[in-house]
């Protein structure tokens, strides 16, 4: 039988891989798509949490975080475009200007 | 009712903003000096209007609230106005007398810069002064006791460019506020002392009503009179704080005669006046003034003999005759003591204006002869009664009243005075004899000064003693005018027992008479006493005169010689009893080390090591943080995700 | 028979996962990314949530991914691959297996309170999931639901912002 606690683990190794990705990558869409990742692997949570309750609140939870997912994607991928153009890169190697 | 007087202070605030504001801008000396004497003298008017009428009022006691200041619980103090006969003897002084210096002022500071400055600075120190007279509580009292010691620091160092009048300003501030601690220490305690009984209040009359609340003689009354005598002695340059007068002469010399002879000096006395049911109740209090008085009459006098700068012959007369009026408040002869304030403020003004109007003609000589003799020095003056003879009588004439000579108005307030220091209950024999002594050397070193200036041949540099000329009558007729009342000022007060009504004394009655009854102070001793006495200090004063005339005008050579006679005596009073040196030692020079110490020792390595320090370690700090600062976005990741692990596993385990 | 099918999925979930961390190539981390994205639908499925699912598919492997891609595509990225792609891996290890660590114990410490809602199996089975997603949606969430639409309208705003040569 598959519990709430069988989600509960895959969500979190889900989560534990995207920060590595997060961490360890330098090309920003990767990154990018790392935190998806980790989003999602949230999601699970919300959803296997809201039917072990039985509630429907964690499904819309999921819901706005899908929107906010979506706002995300679209500014960070213009804020991409931006970098890209003065920078022609996209490694956050170069992304070193956030200091004295 | 007396509604109106809030103007007469009113007035003078009003020329002083307009000079202050717009005087630079208007630049004619005629509206300048024409709006301030003006306001003065629209004040003079209301305070006469007022005077007259309390003259014909039965009730002499009248206050008049302008507006709520301070309220706290019980404690109500007032924007408030007190018109008795006191207060209204010296508006009348302060806005006549400073109306006709205002007039002098004109003539005598023709062509000066800062023209407007200087009437700004002198209708706001008549503004100060009323409130000071017409404050009907202490604190309003006190608002015109720090004005006018405000504005004498201003008008001392008028000539700010000059070394020593910046410095004498700054002396008479300093030693201005050591009086006025003591004035404010007295103020709080009275209050504490009243308040402890219940009564919370500053008013004057309250005070006066609820002064008996307080033990007779005993120490907390004694210890706020002595308080409020050391705020006087600050004020009125009374021993040990009488250094500041003379050095305030650098001042122009109008405001030598306003406020360093007329008004301001005189305010100490005022106030022991204005409290008088206070300092009657505490006899040591009382007992200290008339000794200081006596003491500071006698000693300015003994310095006035030798001084050869005109104006500090004066100015240590002014001295001595300060001391006289403390003699008189000591030993309960509160109205003698106003009512030599009175003429004294008429002929000291006017021997004041008219050494002002002798250093103008000589300075207007000098100039034209372009030489830098200085116009102060008696020794280059001499022969002048034939150049400028409005100003020889009207000198003269003042100081005839000055010596206690008899019709003129000096002779009945200074009888009065001494006839009080001996016969008085708080009297004494030697204090008397302290100020016949002061008396005989008053009329020697003032006719000393007489004889020097106008008489004997002239001294004067052959180049410029054609060109002296009289003064201009802006100046002349505030000295004949002055110059009258010196002469007829006293008959107000001509004492019964030469035939007189004393109305002046009868006009103070409800101030003073109340204290004095009830602490059974009065003048005792039979009419012969009184006449001996009298025949007695008139005689020591022609000794006086004569003895100058001998000196200063028979034979000219006996100063010198007596000088060399008393070489080390006359060393010693020349140098003013080597005070001022002993001052510095005492009191100037440590408090200079204490300073230089903690400057060096405590400010510098303390105070700036701690300031310095603080800034150094931060600095520190931010250049070893600052590498945490990367600017790499994956370092503020792992920063983050590391404050995750910690603050959950925290949170979990 | 589900335990079998959610082994599977899980496998394959961990599985692409780690592709799209691991590949050099970004397209190829796009690609798999997309995998993810269809086995967690696969899981909301299994727990009966066929909406989300859907929504899952549409809004994640749809557009967000079409996004993606097309930026990656945009940009020229998969010629300029450098040699070294990655930093720090000791560091995002350790880091990342604590996470795991923390994580894991986190969910499993607690006992989740105030189970047996009111949403059943039956009740689902009854009314359908999404008409049970719409009633939550539009009566208790309604006022959150327009501010994400603003939020929606804002982020477009600013893409187009910021992704103009010249303001």
């Amino acid at each position: 039988m598959i519990t709430v606690n069988h989600y509960m683990l895959l969500s979190a190794i889900l989560f534990a891989i995207g920060t590595f990705g997060v961490l360890t990558r330098k090309n920003a869409i990767v990154i990018f798509m790392c935190i998806e990742v980790m989003l999602n692997s949230v999601n699970l949570t919300f959803i296997a949490l809201s039917r072990h309750v039985g509630n429907m609140d964690g499904q819309i939870f999921v819901f706005f975080v899908m929107t906010v997912a979506a706002a995300e994607a679209a500014v960070g991928l213009a804020l991409m475009i931006a970098f890209f153009r003065n920078r022609n890169s996209i490694d956050v190697d170069d992304f070193n200007m956030l200091k004295w | 009712m007396y509604s109106n007087l809030w103007l007469i202070p009113f007035f003078p605030l009003v020329g002083s903003i307009f000079n202050g504001l717009f005087g630079k801008r208007i630049k004619n000396e005629a509206v300048i000096g024409g709006i301030a004497t003006g306001m003065v003298f629209l004040s003079f008017l209301v305070a006469a209007q007022n005077f007259f009428k309390l003259l014909g009022d039965t009730e002499k006691v009248h206050e008049l609230v302008i507006a709520s200041w301070i309220s706290i619980g019980n404690l109500q103090i007032n924007w408030e106005l007190l018109l008795d006969p006191l207060s209204a003897v010296m508006i009348m002084v302060v806005t006549g007398v400073g109306t006709l210096i205002h007039l002098y002022s004109i003539g005598y500071m023709h062509g000066e810069e800062g023209y407007y400055r200087f009437f700004c600075y002198m209708n706001l120190f008549a503004f100060a002064m009323l409130m000071l007279v017409l404050g009907g509580n202490a604190l309003v009292m006190f608002i015109g006791w720090e004005g006018v010691g405000l504005c004498s620091y201003l008008l001392i160092g008028y000539y700010y460019e000059k070394k020593s009048a910046s410095t004498a300003a700054n002396k008479a501030f300093i030693v201005n506020r050591i009086g006025d601690f003591g004035f404010l220490c007295g103020l709080l305690t009275l209050f504490w002392a009243l308040a402890s009984k219940g009564v919370w209040t500053l008013n004057f009359v309250k005070i006066a009503e609820s002064g008996h609340l307080l033990e007779s003689g005993g120490l907390l009354i004694t210890v706020v009179t002595l308080c409020f005598f050391l705020g006087a002695t600050g004020k009125s340059a009374q021993i040990p704080l009488f250094t500041w007068l003379p050095d305030a002469m650098e001042g122009p010399t109008p405001v030598s005669a306003l406020i360093h002879a007329a008004t301001m000096v005189t305010a100490g006395v005022y106030m022991i006046g204005r409290m008088n049911g206070l300092f009657a109740m505490a006899p040591a209090t009382m007992m200290t003034i008339a000794i200081v008085g006596g003491l500071t009459a006698f000693f300015a006098a003994t310095i006035g003999l030798a001084q050869n700068d005109i104006k500090r012959v004066l100015a240590y007369s002014t001295v001595s005759q300060l001391g006289y009026m403390f003699l008189a408040m000591g030993v309960g002869a509160f109205s003698a003591g106003i009512f030599h304030l009175m003429t004294h403020a008429f002929f000291k003004a006017c021997l004041f204006l008219g050494s002002g109007s002798v250093i103008h003609g000589l300075h207007h000589a000098y100039h034209h002869a372009h030489l830098h003799d200085d116009p102060q020095d008696m020794r280059n003056m001499g022969g002048l009664r034939k150049k400028m003879p409005i100003t020889f009588i009207t000198f003269l004439v003042s100081t005839i009243a000055i010596s206690g000579i008899p019709l003129f108005s000096g002779f009945f307030s200074k009888d009065e005075i001494l006839w009080w220091s001996f016969g008085s209950t708080r009297g004494h024999w030697m204090l008397w004899v302290l100020g016949a002594a002061a008396a005989g050397m008053t009329a020697f070193y003032m006719f000393r000064l007489v004889f020097m200036t106008f008489f004997g041949e002239q001294k004067t540099d052959a180049r410029a003693k054609d060109h002296i000329p009289e003064s201009p009558f802006t100046i002349t007729i505030p000295l004949m005018v002055l110059g009258l009342l010196a002469v007829v000022g006293g008959y107000i007060g001509v004492p019964a027992i030469l035939g007189g009504a004393n109305r002046f004394h009868h006009f103070l009655e409800p101030v003073f008479g109340h204290a004095l009854e009830l602490n059974h102070i009065a003048a005792h001793g039979t009419h012969a006493t009184e006449y001996t006495l009298m025949a007695i200090s008139v005689a020591i004063a022609i000794v006086g005169i004569f003895i100058a005339w001998v000196m200063y005008v028979k034979d000219p050579e006996l100063p010198a010689k007596f000088v060399g006679r008393f070489t080390a005596a006359h060393r010693v009073i020349f140098n003013k009893w080597y005070i001022d040196e002993l001052y510095d030692f005492v009191f100037v020079n440590p408090c200079k080390k204490i300073g230089t110490f903690l400057w060096r020792g405590f400010d510098v390595r303390v105070v700036d090591g701690v300031v310095n320090g603080t800034a150094w370690v931060i600095k520190g700090l931010g250049a070893g943080l600052r590498y945490t600062q990367s600017g790499y976005l994956y370092n503020y990741a792992v920063a983050m995700v590391v404050g995750v692990v910690v603050i959950i596993g925290f949170y979990v385990f | 028979m589900q335990a079998i099918l959610f082994y599977l999925t899980a496998v394959v979930a961990i599985l692409s996962a780690f592709f799209v961390m691991k590949c050099r190539n970004p397209i190829n981390s796009a690609l798999n990314l997309v995998t993810t994205f269809l086995c967690l639908a696969v899981f909301y499925v299994m727990l009966e949530s066929p909406f989300m699912a859907a929504v899952q598919i549409m809004v994640y492997a749809g557009a967000i991914m079409v996004l993606i891609i097309f930026v990656i595509m945009l940009l020229n990225l998969g010629l300029t691959v450098k040699t070294r792609y990655t930093h720090g891996l000791a560091a995002g290890g350790i880091l990342s297996v604590m996470v795991l660590f923390v994580a894991n114990y986190f969910t499993r410490a607690g006992e989740a309170t105030g189970t047996g809602g009111s949403v059943t199996s039956e009740l689902i089975a009854s009314y359908g999931h999404t008409e049970l997603i719409g009633r939550a949606m539009f009566v208790d969430f309604l006022l959150p639901f327009e501010i994400a639409s603003i939020l929606l309208l804002v982020a477009i705003v600013g893409a187009v912002v910021l992704s103009k040569r010249k303001v």
